[in-house]
């Protein structure tokens, strides 16, 4: 076989081989799963897998996979085997009842009542000068 | 680097939903319609699975085998920051690869198998790549144009339904933006170089416009199967809308350097808007992509080598009590 790359032809490749299988079973190994901090603070967020056979092979692969335009300052790795999910089947368990909007913020509102009671009793509303400061404005 | 899905026309089109449940069929296609990702564990129609399966696979190939072309030119790029460059891309190249076999990956097949099949020429790849870079100018043809046509691809791609792709596919895409500078730079410096530049330049274009006019695939022929497959969104565009924004995209900043295109036919209609052209030769196309192209062999051999010498390393760190689990996302 020749090639117009030098180096190519000196490999020699013999001119016919199809059909012939290379790539035994788990020759590609297990896969760890890689999360990606982009600088301190920030949350660790999931970027994808790589292929290795320990956790210090999988950084590597990692570093030279997922952070080459990236700004980064930490790698996690983790066993994809070493890693428990829920099933997106049973994504109604998170859900909320609308029964239980005592526990949002937006379920507690109580300005009517204290404006009620200043009218009531003479008490001024801080709000309202602040609101003719700014009309005169 | 990648061209549109190829769609086997003799699947037949029925056959696409056959003997899936129709409720959970139901749910699926409302979900996907309403712009909701696909992920790995989530049911999903057989042959949904076997399409993007065959689709993410073919990308991966194209990337690790269009990684050959340009390779070759490493050691006699001209300069340092050529040099340094070229290395760059092709190592993201190989990175795609990673990515997209790892999304394939989670939909069930292994990475050997997949790797097997490229080797085996069960799978297939882009075909601009089983022909050579000649010249130091074909590369930067190569790393401008047909790295635009699969931005186009890809950015098209990226809003389709499979979780996995799509974030492969958004992480390469913010990679080939400096691809397609590097390949323009490098265009532009030959285009206004010495005459003997302009000339190399200009051949590698005569010599890749064929090649880039195949680049989106043959025009689809407007079957069910298509319209499935686009309601799931798998594919997203037809090649030949694909097709018409490169042209739309490129031809005038190849023609603003004064550079010329080998088709007379080619312009853009004043009153439809449309870019007219030459059909490229779609019998070449079909003739190379079933392995009769100036580079099939050689692509698929370097490949098949690479493996091989690389087995017993691979074999060699291998831990007995390995057991493989498909990856989560």
């Amino acid at each position: 076989m020749s090639s117009i790359d030098p180096r190519i032809d000196r490999l020699e490749l013999p001119a016919n081989e199809d059909g012939k299988e290379v790539m035994n079973k788990l020759e590609q190994w297990e896969t760890y799963e890689v999360f990606h901090q982009k600088k301190r603070g920030d949350q660790h967020i999931h970027v994808g897998i790589v292929h290795a056979v320990t956790p210090e092979m999988a950084i590597i692969l990692a570093k030279e996979q997922y952070t080459r335009r990236r700004q980064t300052s930490n790698l996690w790795v983790v066993r994809t085997a070493d890693v428990t999910a829920t099933a997106y089947d049973d994504a109604d368990m998170f859900e909320s009842t609308p029964e239980k909007t005592y526990r949002e913020a937006s379920d507690y509102y109580c300005m009517d009542r204290i404006r009620k009671y200043q009218l009531e009793h003479g008490i001024k509303d801080r709000k309202e000068d602040r609101r003719k400061v700014k009309e005169a404005e | 680097m990648y061209g549109n899905a190829q769609i086997d026309p003799k699947e037949k089109a029925k056959s696409l939903t056959d003997g899936e449940d129709p409720v959970l069929l139901a749910e699926f296609e409302a979900r996907v319609s309403a712009g909701e990702k696909v992920e790995p564990k989530d049911w999903m129609p057989a042959a949904y699975r076997k399409q993007l399966i065959r689709m993410i696979e073919q990308h991966a190939h194209s990337e690790i085998i269009g990684a050959l072309p340009e390779g070759t030119w490493i050691t006699r790029a001209p300069g340092f920051r050529r040099k340094l460059a070229l290395m760059a891309k092709v190592q993201d190249e190989v990175g795609h690869a990673q990515l997209l076999y790892s999304a394939a990956e989670t939909l069930g097949k292994t990475r050997e198998d997949m790797i097997n099949d490229l080797i085996n020429g069960k799978s297939k790849y882009s075909n601009v790549f089983n022909y050579p870079a000649m010249t130091w100018a074909d590369t930067a043809i190569i790393a401008w144009l047909i790295d635009a046509g699969a931005i186009i691809n890809q950015v098209t791609n990226s809003k389709g339904s499979y979780g996995p792709y799509c974030r492969a596919l958004e992480r390469i895409c913010s990679e080939e933006s400096f691809h397609l500078k590097y390949g323009h730079d490098n265009v532009v410096y030959l285009a206004t170089g010495t005459p003997q530049q302009r000339d190399m330049v200009q051949d590698a274009l005569n010599r890749w416009w064929t090649p880039i006019m195949h680049f989106h695939g043959p025009p689809d022929k407007i079957s069910q199967h298509t319209e499935v497959l686009m309601k799931w969104k798998v594919k997203m565009a037809s090649n030949d809308d694909m097709r018409h924004k490169f042209l739309e995209e490129y031809v005038p900043k190849i023609w603003d350097l004064g550079l010329t295109i080998p088709d007379p036919n080619l312009r853009k209609n004043p009153d439809t808007g449309v870019w007219e052209y030459t059909e490229p030769d779609w019998e070449e196309f079909k003739r190379v992509i079933n392995g009769d192209g100036p580079c099939n062999k050689e692509r698929l051999q370097v490949r098949r080598w690479a493996e091989e010498k690389g087995a017993w390393v691979r074999k060699a760190l291998l831990k007995a009590e390995t057991k493989y689990t498909v990856p989560l996302a």
